[in-house]
Parts: C-alpha cells; structure tokens; sequence
C-alpha cells in the first residue's frame, strides 16, 4: 500500500454504503486512482471521502492521514477516516525536463 | 481507505483485553474491479460484517476510534459494508465498453 501522505489522483467511481460508521454519514465514498504529477495513472485505487464535491474524472488532491483526513471531511477529528478530497487539481506545472 | 473481502475469522481467546467481544476478520484487499490485489489482512470487525461480505477499512490511529472508550489495539478496522458488488460505480468501466 503506498505510504504517501498527501497524492495526486483522479476520480474514477464511488461506492454507496449504507452500513457505515456513523462519522460517514453524509459524505460521499469516491473510488479513486492514484497519479503522477505528470497525469500518468498508477494501478494504486483507494477510497477517499469527498469533502470538495469532486466528480468523475476530476483530478483532485488527497490527504492520506487520519487528523486532516476526518477534519476535512466531517468538520472534526476523531473519526475513523484515514483518506479525504481536499481539492480539485486545475493544472499541473513542471519544471521542464532539460532536453 | 481500501475495498476487502471479508474471507476469513481469526479465533483468539488469549488476547489483549480490550479486544473480547471483537471478531477478528481476515480481509483480501481488492482493486477498482474487485480483484484480489496484494496479501490478506487482519482487520477488526466495527460494522458487523460476515463472510464474504465487500467491506472496506481504515487503516492507522483512527481505526480505534469506533471503540473509543477503550483503548483498543488496532491498526486496521473494517468501518462499513458496501451495500453489494454492484454498488462500487467504476465509470472507468463503463467507458471501456
């Protein structure tokens, strides 16, 4: 499993759980894809409650620890959230590789 | 978080306290198309799941926050059952197609 803390990743589905821990009640459980900064996918999927009203497809910024992650996503810690969407990525900018 | 298969229990009488009354799952990590990705896991059970059931965990400090009065020592703990297979939406699916 990868360790990053904060990744890039896109949105590519969600997940409908009606028998959840009740800190998730509300929130929307997006299946996601990790990324590379240059947009490339990786085969790394985790889930991620969306705190952003992130969709299919967004590219968005997850934060993989628990503090933010239920903070983000439920206004307060202490939930048992280790993943949420803290923002939709617009644009990516990369340092040139020299030529 | 992660997509699992519950496909196993793990029966333990002598064990920290505050894991009695727990059920001790064994879980497959599963990938955006459900399919078994990486080894199985020891996760413990806050949603009631049962065998073969699609659930999904989370992993770290939090996952003992379901048990929050007592201490519990976990890493890893399923926090809800998805309603059936076919409730994980891959749109990456349903374009290919």
């Amino acid at each position: 499993m990868v360790n990053e803390k904060m990744i890039l990743a896109r949105v590519i589905g969600n997940v409908v759980a009606s028998h959840k821990n009740q800190r998730y009640e509300g929130s929307r459980i997006m299946l996601c894809r990790m990324i590379t900064p240059e947009g490339k996918d990786t085969n790394t999927t985790l889930l991620a409650l969306d705190a952003v009203d992130a969709g299919e497809g967004d590219n968005v910024l997850i934060a993989r620890e628990g503090f933010s992650a239920s903070t983000a996503a439920t206004g307060k810690p202490g939930a048992a959230i280790d993943s949420a969407i803290v923002g939709v990525i617009d644009r990516v900018d990369l340092l040139e590789a020299d030529k | 978080m992660q997509l699992a298969r519950v496909i196993g229990n793990v029966v333990s009488t002598v064990k920290n306290k505050s894991l009695r009354g727990r059920k001790i799952m064994i879980v497959q990590n599963l990938d955006e198309k459900l399919e078994p990705v990486g080894q199985p896991l020891v996760a413990l059970d806050a949603a009631g799941c049962g065998m073969g059931e699609l659930v999904f965990w989370c992993r770290g400090k939090e996952a003992a926050f379901p048990f929050k009065r007592d201490p519990t020592p976990t890493d890893c703990t399923i926090v809800a059952i998805v309603d059936s297979d076919e409730h994980v939406n891959n749109f990456e699916l349903k374009t290919k197609n």
